[in-house]
């Protein structure tokens, strides 16, 4: 699956553009603030029907305008799909696949799969675990479609108990309401728990193999899935846990309180490992969700780097690159501010690209191959 | 609209509480009091009379908390209907629903909403105790809980499964699954996972009665 042309009005800084791309290999080289980051953010909308930064629609209107509009002319499975998004000011955001509207957005999401890498993901490693079950969330229910279900109703179902015990300090509390809500609570539980459990081990030896490849084999990495269930059962957990529950207001157990350890020669990365071996990290983390959306989608995702080449050594970047120019992957889209270290870099690679200068938001080809 | 743009303070006044009702914006509720104002005079006396007429004389059942002209509903007081069954639901519309499928002769427990801490909802504030009152009486079969498939309503069917459960008595709940006439093409996942999980054997899936 590959993006043939991309046409962009009024996207946040892009007044106009209209480019035809690479199959393999797009690069746009160019200074801070000059629209790289906005351009992939276009192609990610295309795909996820939201911009990767937590932005309202209305924020990427061109300062000024009333509308924006996205067209990308894709090719997936052999067949042209013309995807058409377009927003304008006090209407609905239209999806179009093919002229013809899409009823739910929904619909549209996973038709073209995206996989994004940027400088945010360096939250995984710095953010708190929130980030981190956002991660989990965001690949397991890729590959099973119940799993975001049963998070929402846990999550709405936590909502409630942390209601239950607030309001049980100021008024009569129902021991008997709390257990309506916590056989419900541990069923879902160990829905999740479970699926994470399996979700890690299988990630584990995938995010392995990319670290590997792309560090040259010098440090070992792992994962482990950090679990208040991993040794006791959900309902044991909260019943043991009521009258602290009670003290502090608030669901301290369960798998709300999920988190992922990141390890590096059995040390936290976060502590111990450098910057550049963080973001080695990171991408192999990203690497490894590209796996498991193609091995479920049967596509090979559109794979968007954005601005991730600072603080990596030249042999990581060329590791790097080597391997996602390989025929495992599919269409990739780089950005970066040092023209030398792209133009070094596509040197040594034998699959076909074309490098973009992005100056004021205007895309100018300077090499293709 | 600026509420200073209304010629009468009077016309205010019946559009704010017009605006008052669901689904009724303040222009709508302009619309409405306007069309009243055209209308001949007994007619919006009549109109004023039904709501006033309900308001005085409407009854709750005592037993079941549906609408009622009576002290009793006309449902809990026919003598063709099943007494040994009651049929737990969230709101009276509910009741209406179930009615018009033709397909029920028991009885009802109209709750009057269900369990939701995160609105300040709990048991107390639903008509609970009373229906532990009617099982403990001891002349019920089964009560078949058919509330809502939210993480309130279910959190409700536990709850009251709870209180109920050590009484002589079946407790039922709606199955849950792909509606009839639907093309599992068209069934949403979330439907059809769960209904895949709780699948039943053929030989129960066929029986209507």
């Amino acid at each position: 699956m590959f993006l043939k042309r991309l046409t962009i009005i009024n996207f946040k800084s892009i007044p106009h553009i209209d480019i035809d791309l690479d199959t393999k290999i797009n690069c746009f080289v160019g200074n801070n603030g000059q629209g790289k980051t906005n351009l992939l953010d276009a192609i990610y909308y295309l795909s996820m029907c939201k911009s990767s930064a937590t932005l309202s629609d209305s924020q990427i209107i061109r300062h000024g305008q009333d509308f924006f509009m996205l067209q990308g002319l894709y090719s997936r499975l052999n067949m042209d799909e013309n995807i058409h998004c377009g927003l304008k000011l006090g209407e609905g955001k239209v999806f179009k696949r093919n002229g013809k509207e899409y009823e739910r957005l929904t619909d549209h999401i996973g038709l073209l799969p995206v996989v994004l890498v940027s400088p945010i993901d360096g939250e995984l490693v710095e953010g708190s675990g929130e980030e981190r079950r956002r991660y989990m969330n965001g690949v397991i229910s890729q590959i099973d479609r119940i799993y975001l279900d049963e998070v929402i109703r846990y999550n709405k179902l936590i909502a409630h108990r942390n209601s239950l015990l607030k309001a049980a300090s100021r008024n009569h509390f129902s021991y008997d309401l709390l257990e309506a809500i916590d056989i419900q609570l541990a069923e879902y539980a160990t829905v999740i728990h479970s699926k994470r459990k399996a979700f890690v081990e299988q990630l584990i030896p995938i995010f392995q193999e990319y670290y590997r490849k792309v560090s040259a084999g010098q440090e070992s990495v792992s994962i482990s899935y950090r679990s208040h269930l991993n040794d006791s059962t959900a309902g044991e957990l909260l019943r043991e846990n009521i009258e602290k529950d009670r003290t502090l207001q608030f669901t301290s157990v369960g798998v709300h309180r999920d988190d992922l350890a990141f390890t590096i020669d059995g040390y936290p990365i976060r502590r111990e490992g450098s910057q550049g071996q963080q973001k080695t990290y990171l991408i192999a983390l990203k690497l490894a969700q590209f796996d498991f959306i193609s091995k479920v989608s049967g596509l090979k995702p559109l794979l968007l780097f954005d601005d991730i080449f600072d603080k990596l050594d030249f042999n990581r970047v060329n590791q790097l690159i080597e391997l996602v120019a390989h025929d495992g992957f599919g269409q990739i889209f780089i950005t970066d501010t040092n023209k030398h270290r792209l133009e070094e870099v596509l040197q040594r690679v034998s699959s076909g690209y074309k490098l973009y200068r992005v100056e004021n938001s205007e895309f100018e080809i300077v090499a293709s191959k | 609209m600026q509420s200073h743009s209304y010629p009468s303070k009077l016309l205010e006044n019946a559009v704010e509480e017009f605006a008052k009702l669901p689904g009724i914006g303040r222009r709508s509720a302009l619309r409405l009091v306007l069309h009243l104002l055209r209308q001949p005079q007994p007619d919006v006396e009549r109109f004023i009379a039904a709501i006033g007429d309900m308001l005085q004389n409407i009854k709750f059942c005592s037993i079941c908390h549906n609408i009622s002209d009576t002290d009793v509903c006309s449902i809990c007081s026919s003598p063709s209907r099943d007494k040994a069954t009651i049929c737990v639901v969230e709101s009276i519309k509910d009741v209406m629903s179930i009615e018009n499928t033709m397909q029920y002769r028991g009885l009802y427990h109209v709750l009057g909403g269900v369990i939701s801490p995160m609105e300040g909802i709990g048991p107390s504030d639903l008509n609970i105790d009373s229906l532990v009152d009617r099982i403990a009486k001891g002349e019920i079969n089964e009560v078949i809980m058919a509330l809502s498939a939210t993480t309130e309503g279910d959190t409700t069917n536990f709850y009251i499964y709870k209180k109920i459960r050590n009484y002589p008595i079946i407790v039922t709940t709606l199955a849950r699954g792909v509606a009839f006439g639907n093309e599992l093409e068209y069934t949403d996942e979330i439907t059809l996972g769960r209904a895949l999980l709780n699948r039943v054997r053929f030989d129960n899936s066929f029986s209507v009665e």
